[in-house]
């Protein structure tokens, strides 16, 4: 048998203080009395992260947070919810702020904390047009249809120096200019939902959370360079992404916010969602491009850029979803408002997502320029259980490998490749030194070698001599020339790997070869562990 | 294969007929519809969409959410991305193989479970996580993938 929902009491010595065994009980007993018990299950869970209010309870797959639920409220719950398909928004998480909310790694905004992406996200019903309009949604589209030329458009973005929020941080209002002025009566707006980097979900919140921002934006950015088409491509991994965005381009078509004529202008726009299918190298914007064209995702050679020969080989701006969540309050509050955030060279806000090692796992939106050490410590609480930190990778994989002595650098797109690292897409993953930093490597490296398109040999190859020379140090079967061919290999695939993936993969490894050496000559040298994760994982492959 | 499940097909293709280059959304809805993807269905839709069927092969092996071969009734994805990797993904992989007697890539002699290891399903605030066709579990253990497995084993 199959139940339809799911109710999650999260069940920890903390929660139990504060009475969830007895809601467990009474959820129990109001499904059993109203007829559910075969369709409705209770689940004990553990820790849902960060300090929640208790008992925290979750209704699955509706996402619904209801915390603190007392005793006396399972029944309306039961009743209201699970029977007639009512959420009980008073009861909910801070009043009706959605499961969402308990990705943060805060639920409630911090002093540190300021929201321009993730304004939306949690405060209202992503499923509801209405709840958007009412805090100014679609109000810029109406700006620029009404008050602006294209220019001016482009104009406000250039001055408000945005930069890029995929990865790369080039300037969007460079890159909408260069699409303007391309010939052709055709182009193509893209908006870029392929989120792969190991240790990043920003994308997913604003989606869920507040898919019309982006829906603006693309149509925004369509008026700006002449494209009456956006596409946006989502990976398979975030079903509830494309359900909300699908109900949203519904909701905004019923309104008139996309179609024929928009608010009675002479603009058009129309927005299709085309779904991933498990590939990361998808995130590359020449790759996303082959794959909305129905081919392999394997990236193509740049020049030409997409701005010159995009989609079907017309001109087309890619933007990703963050960058453009950013576009609506730019319009409405001006550049010069936007560039009061962040540093002078690095303006606006970052969303960065804690994961790993760290007590409050979450996501956060603060202003560029935030130190890791802010980051981490105060907002993250620290490294989990009271360890030391090992090192930080900033932007997954692809981005860059931090050690402890850099958490002080501030974090912007501009500082942090001049100490070898990079702020990619903001994911921060925390290593605490119980781990062994050849088995972290490794995880890094079994990551390219799983998501290697096979095209060029650099990166096919490469990745999986990485791997296999990685194997046979944590087997205590390494020597000093691994370390060197490691060296070797990691610094050939820099230089001719064809694509970014390939180009970024050996970066954690030289890194860390290079800050890490003593470690990892203590496993060729001396055939030990000092972490001893590298023994006890072998041993348990053994007895596999 | 039967009559009625060429006609699904097409029906299928027909739907996107409007749409330019939909080779991916075809693949995937035909996918949903029979868990995986034969030759022969491969080679049906190329001759349908007039695409060269070593076309259609080599977008159906590209990508890994498609599957050439039979899968369970259940793909179970774990995610060892390094998010997950430092939370504890390992001991949870271990698990899901002792739960199931399945190694990577395995389906079980019911055709229920097919496990798979993936990168990163994007809730690593919730890691170590995994995803059963398409609902996403996290905060995993020992005893939640149990709890899981179990409501699936009914
Ligand atoms: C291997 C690889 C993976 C990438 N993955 C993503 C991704 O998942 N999401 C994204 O927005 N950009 C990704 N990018 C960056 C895109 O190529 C591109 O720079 C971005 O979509 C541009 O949007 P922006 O200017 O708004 O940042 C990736 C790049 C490379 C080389
Ligand atoms: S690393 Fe596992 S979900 Fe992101």
């Amino acid at each position: 048998m199959f139940y339809r929902t799911h109710v999650l009491v999260e069940m920890t010595s903390s929660s139990v203080a504060f009475g969830a065994a007895q809601v467990k009980e009474a959820l129990e007993r109001e499904i059993e009395r109203v007829g559910l018990k075969n369709e409705v299950k209770v689940l004990e869970t553990g820790s849902f992260g960060a300090s929640l209010p208790s008992p925290f309870v979750v209704i699955y797959p509706d996402n619904v947070i209801y915390a603190p639920l007392r005793v006396q409220d399972v029944r309306r719950v039961v009743e209201e919810h699970l029977l007639k398909g009512r959420v009980v928004r008073e009861l909910m998480l801070a009043g009706g702020l959605e499961w969402k909310t308990s990705e943060f790694a805060f639920p409630f905004p911090l002093a540190k904390e300021t929201r321009v992406v993730l304004r939306n996200s949690g405060f209202i019903d992503p499923l509801n047009i209405e709840d958007y309009i009412a805090r100014d949604g679609y109000m810029a589209l109406a700006k620029v249809l009404t008050e602006m030329t294209p220019q001016e458009v482009i104009e406000v973005i250039k001055r408000s120096n945005l930069l890029g929020r995929g990865g790369a941080g080039f300037p969007t209002g460079l890159k909408w200019e260069f699409t303007y002025k391309a010939e052709g009566q055709e182009k193509y707006v893209v908006c870029n939902a392929d989120e792969g980097e190991p240790g990043t979900f920003k994308d997913r919140l604003i989606l869920e959370g507040d898919p019309h921002s982006i829906l603006e934006a693309m149509a925004i950015a369509g008026y700006a360079v002449g494209a009456r088409e956006g596409y946006i491509y989502v990976r398979a991994e975030y079903p509830q992404s494309i359900r909300h965005l699908e109900e949203a381009i519904r909701q905004a078509g019923e309104y008139g916010f996309l179609g024929e004529n928009i608010l009675g202008s002479q603009f058009s726009f129309w927005v299709k969602i085309r779904k991933g299918a498990g590939a990361y190298v998808c995130g590359e914007e020449t790759a996303l491009l082959e794959s909305i064209e129905g081919k392999r995702g394997e990236p193509r050679v740049k020049p030409p850029y997409p701005p010159q020969k995009g989609l079907w080989g017309k001109p087309t701006v890619i933007n990703n979803v963050e960058t453009l969540a950013n576009i609506p309050p730019i319009i409405l509050r001006g550049p010069e408002w936007f560039k009061s955030i962040g540093t002078p060279t690095c303006p606006g806000t970052k969303v960065f997502t804690l994961t790993g090692n760290v007590n409050n796992l979450g996501l956060i939106e603060v202003p560029m320029g935030i130190t890791l050490r802010e980051l981490i410590f105060e907002i993250g609480g620290g490294v989990r259980g009271g360890h030391g930190l090992k090192l930080v990778q900033t932007g997954g994989p692809s981005g860059g490998t931090m050690t402890p002595d850099l958490l002080d650098v501030p974090m912007t797109f501009d500082t942090l490749p001049k100490y070898n690292s990079a702020l990619g897409s903001g994911a921060l993953t925390v290593v605490d030194d119980t781990h062994c930093i050849v088995d972290v490597v490794k995880s890094f490296g079994e990551f390219f070698l799983h998501e290697s398109c096979g095209k060029c040999t650099p990166c096919r190859i490469g990745n999986k001599r990485i791997v296999e020379i990685l194997e046979k140090i944590s087997e205590g079967k390494g020597t000093l020339d691994h370390l060197e061919e490691l060296l070797h290999l990691g610094r050939n695939m820099k230089m001719t790997a064809f694509c970014g993936l390939g180009q970024a993969a050996p970066n954690p490894l030289l890194r860390c070869l290079e800050f890490f050496r003593e470690e990892f000559e203590t496993h060729v040298k001396e055939k030990v562990c000092p972490a001893g994760t590298c023994q006890l994982k072998s041993l348990q492959r053994t007895v596999r | 294969m039967e009559e009625s499940l060429y006609r699904e097909i097409e029906e299928i293709i027909e739907k996107y007929r409007e749409e330019e280059t939909p080779l991916l959304c075809v693949l995937q809805e035909v996918q949903e519809k029979f868990h995986y993807l034969p030759r022969n269905v491969l080679g049906y839709i190329a001759k349908k969409m007039n695409v060269p069927s070593s076309t259609v092969y080599g977008v159906a092996t590209f990508y890994s959410f498609f599957e050439t071969n039979p899968v369970g009734e259940y793909v179970i994805r774990v995610c060892k991305s390094t998010p997950c990797h430092v939370q504890g993904a390992f001991n949870v992989l271990q698990a899901l193989k002792r739960e199931l007697g399945l190694k990577e890539g395995e389906t079980s002699k019911d055709g229920k479970f097919t496990l798979e290891v993936t990168s990163c399903l994007g809730v690593c605030g919730v890691a170590p996580a995994m995803m059963i066709n398409d609902v996403t579990y996290g905060n995993l253990n020992d005893e939640r993938v149990r709890e899981i497995l179990a409501l699936y084993r009914r």
